[in-house]
């Protein structure tokens, strides 16, 4: 590999934070007029590595190359100087301002010492019809569509780097057309030459438009590829790890009919969220929710559980048509949820484990019916016993717990509260053996004390060990519901990159 | 129209209606000397207000203007009075010591991430009792530079006099709406109050702009420090008080966001006119209450910050509300 083939180079890239590695020695080269996309579940190291290219981090190890010259980076301006360009997800502009200003800010012309707004909006609107896009650079940013600011935020980005210009999940929040304009726009700055980093969870997308893939898992480098060499089983098959071939077929939890429906979604969706679905759940039953990251797996889960109301479909509970307007409507029907982000949205750092076992269920006892500390006692003593709670007293801060244990008191919370239904995104993140086995224990007892489950997982072997049925989400849309004998993690995996358009593509 | 516009354009027809109001009341009110006197009675909440406006746009409060205010005056007076200063080098030093005090502000806003809220009412107490422990009285300021000062004026058609003061108000907003609009550094202030974080990755300089805005505050505050007194030609550790919330008020009602971002200095103008109208309003009557001042401003500003938030909700894009992804 000559050296000088890379605009931008990453050679044996080591981040370490605390204990934990978060890159492994890890090679990334970027070639001009390419588009590279870069892959990896949440914790593979994407986002660090981009860190590190933009030099919003300094690495511990290894070195960052421009143009084949060794280089430091200071921070994202200094990168800049550099010709690295970021666009973020989150469109980091400013929607107060006009599209000129968000154009040109710090380097607007100036004339007599100010700022020379004809000339700024006429060099703007030049800029603009470059990326075909033909408004009026004197408009409100805010008031345009999240694609424009997009697009405005890539000109300007090439604007004052124009060597290289990473990605990070620019499509998450555009609809199809939107996203169809944005690929128009990467594929004239390829072809211009630029070098292009294309971060995203959608696999149409890198298909579509990517040149060549590079894959993490855990902080490592899993492998660097031509993309027309591979398809996508391959490519989820690199992401996942698991070598699908050799894991042999189990088959799913015989299912129960006789047993009574418990849920019924009917064409339940919300807009810009999830496609609607349908899908019945009998007590009993846990059902696998099994789809890569940005799939729309856990937008589901907030959807059924009413953090995020859906707009449409209905849904019945028992055989009656209930509506959840907020969590609230959820837990008063007998509803748990376990968020996928246990730090941020499940546990309540500062308290004991006493007070994160009892809020649950205090909720939904309401004002007036406190619970004194016997009985909060009492109970979380009941389940730090059955759930084998790992923690030196039940007065200490939950935050100080293992992971693992924090998940054990989050799961006690809603099984306090006595629930006919529960949803646990990804449960089993990032815990140790101990507590995993525990917890996937805990769910086989469940459902055969009777509880309905969904269970969000990225492990394929641990939900084929539970689920009585496996739901597919490919692009925020219930793609497929598999059941019956001879599922196997393969199985699963075919069924999230299988797309019917593929043949098209 | 634009949107930010909007807000601004109401308090300028409020404005022509009260006036027409008040002159039908009272055909006094239309003349010169009435407009003269708005000038020179506000000139020291005007040029304190541009300052603010500055704050709150970048997304911040400042909460020292008054306390300002009050010591400057207190130490020009001990410098002219006690200590045989000139004036003019007292308002030097007046001037100095409060570009350093905006900039500690500004400095341990940034660096300590301490909200401006906090930062600047600490800032109030120490420019208050710093004030309080130089003298505890109204020391008077008897100086021909300023007799002089006094005499400087415009006579205008109709009997009208725009003072010396005023003059400065009004300077102090052409300047002010010129470094907001048409500099960089006015487009940094946005910038912060916009997104703060965005800016930052955009390249604004978010230290020096915030050390600078403060800056900017303090030393204006000062200048209405000078120019209250040379309206009363005393000092007093006691004065304007609270007049750090009629710039607020008067900043909003002007039509800039107090959650930042929006905002515009010759809107802050209207709003300072509009507060002296409603006092003149109530001295021409005579039979009212002064506090009567103090309710109009309060439902003024109320209908100000409804109407901002339904402009502002009305016109946003479509767009899907922010949400976890």
């Amino acid at each position: 590999m000559a050296d000088s083939q890379y605009v931008l180079e990453a050679r044996g890239v080591i981040k370490i934070f605390g204990s934990h590695m978060a890159l492994d020695a890890v090679d990334f080269g970027l070639r001009a007029g390419e588009v590279h996309a870069l892959l990896g579940e949440n914790g593979a190291g994407k986002s660090t590595l981009i860190k590190i290219l933009t030099g919003a981090y300094q690495p511990d190890g290894g070195q960052v190359l421009v143009d084949g010259q060794a280089v430091t980076l200071d921070n994202p301006l200094h990168a800049q100087t550099h010709g690295i360009g970021t666009v973020y997800q989150e469109v980091n502009l400013l929607p107060n301002r006009s599209v000129a200003e968000n154009l040109y800010l710090g380097h607007q012309p100036t004339r007599f010492g100010l700022v020379d707004h004809r000339r700024m909006e006429r060099d703007a609107r030049v800029l603009l019809t470059r990326y075909g896009l033909d408004l009026d650079p004197g408009s409100e940013l805010g008031t345009h569509s999240v694609a424009v600011q997009q697009i405005v935020a890539i000109a300007r980005a090439v604007q004052l780097s124009g060597k290289v210009l990473i990605l990070d999940e620019p499509t998450a929040s555009l609809d199809r057309n939107e996203v169809e304009r944005l690929f128009e726009v990467i594929g004239d700055l390829k072809r211009a030459g630029l070098a292009i980093i294309f971060i995203t969870h959608f696999l149409d997308q890198v298909f579509a438009i990517a040149d060549r893939v590079t894959v993490l898992r855990n902080g490592r480098l899993v492998d660097t590829q031509q993309l027309d060499a591979l398809n996508r089983t391959d490519v989820v098959r690199l992401m996942l790890g698991k070598d699908i071939a050799f894991s042999g077929a189990t088959d799913l939890e015989p299912e129960n009919p006789t047993t009574e429906v418990l849920l019924e979604f009917t064409g339940y969706g919300r807009r810009r969220s999830v496609h609607p679905f349908n899908l019945t759940i009998h007590k009993g039953e846990v059902i696998g929710v099994a789809g890569l990251l940005g799939s729309g797996r856990t937008e589901m889960a907030r959807i059924m559980f009413g953090a995020d109301p859906a707009d449409q479909g209905t849904m019945r509970v028992n055989g009656k048509a209930a509506t959840l307007r907020s969590t609230t409507d959820a837990i008063a029907l007998g509803f748990g949820f376990c968020p996928e982000d246990r730090k941020a949205e499940g546990i309540l750092g500062d308290l004991s484990v006493r007070e994160n076992i009892v809020i649950a269920l205090q909720g939904k006892l309401g004002w007036f019916k406190a619970l004194n500390r016997d009985e909060q006692l009492e109970i979380a003593g009941k389940f730090g016993e059955s759930m084998d709670i790992r923690a030196a007293s039940l007065d200490m801060p939950v935050k100080l717990l293992s992971g693992g244990n924090q998940q054990k008191v989050i799961l006690s919370r809603w099984l306090a509260t006595d629930p006919a239904f529960l949803i646990l995104d990804e449960p089993t993140r990032g815990i140790d053996v101990g507590a995993h086995a525990e917890i996937v224990r805990t769910i086989n007892r469940l459902r055969d004390d009777g509880m309905a489950m969904v269970v969000i997982s990225s492990e394929l072997d641990e939900v084929v060990a539970y689920s009585s049925r496996i739901v597919v989400m490919r692009d925020r849309e219930m793609v497929a519901e598999l059941r019956g004998k001879n599922i196997n993690p393969g199985v699963i995996v075919q069924a999230i990159a299988n797309n019917p358009d593929e043949a098209t593509l | 129209m634009k949107r930010s516009l909007r807000p601004l354009a109401a308090t300028a027809v409020i404005f022509v209606i009260a006036y027409a109001v008040a002159v039908l009341q009272f055909p006094n009110m239309l003349s010169t000397r009435v407009l003269g006197n708005f000038l020179t009675d506000n000139a020291f909440l005007g040029i304190a207000a541009v300052g603010m406006t500055f704050v709150i746009i970048s997304g911040g409060i400042d909460l020292s203007v008054g306390a300002v205010i009050g010591f400057t005056g207190v130490l020009i007076a001990v410098l002219t009075s006690w200590l045989g200063f000139h004036p003019l080098a007292a308002f030097a030093i007046a001037l100095g010591v409060a570009a350093l005090f905006g900039a500690a502000m500004g400095f341990t806003i940034h660096y300590l991430q301490v909200p401006s809220f906090i930062v600047t009412l600490a800032g109030m107490f120490l420019a208050r009792g710093g004030a309080s422990i130089i003298t505890q009285d109204s020391v008077p300021i008897k100086h021909e530079f300023y007799a002089t000062l006094g005499d400087l004026m415009i006579r205008l058609p109709g009997g009208g006099r725009l003072s010396f003061i005023g003059m400065v108000m009004i300077a102090v907003f052409l300047g002010g709406a010129l470094l907001a609009h048409r500099t960089k550094f006015g487009s940094y202030v946005y910038a912060l109050g916009g997104n703060s974080v965005s800016a930052s990755l955009m390249g604004v300089p978010v230290a020096r702009t915030t050390v600078q805005i403060y800056m900017l505050s303090s030393v204006l505050a000062a200048l209405a420090g000078i120019v209250f007194s040379l309206y009363t030609s005393a000092g007093y550790p006691l004065a304007a008080v609270g007049v750090e919330l009629d710039a607020i008020s008067a900043v909003v009602i002007g039509g800039t966001l107090l959650t930042g971002g929006y905002g515009f200095v010759l809107g802050t103008f209207v709003g300072v006119m509009l507060l002296g109208l409603v006092q003149t309003y109530i001295i021409f009557d005579g039979t009212l209450s002064s506090w009567w001042t103090k309710i109009v401003i309060g439902v003024l500003l109320f209908l100000f910050i409804v109407l901002q938030r339904v402009i502002f909700a009305a016109s946003a894009p479509a767009e899907k509300s922010p949400e976890k992804v």
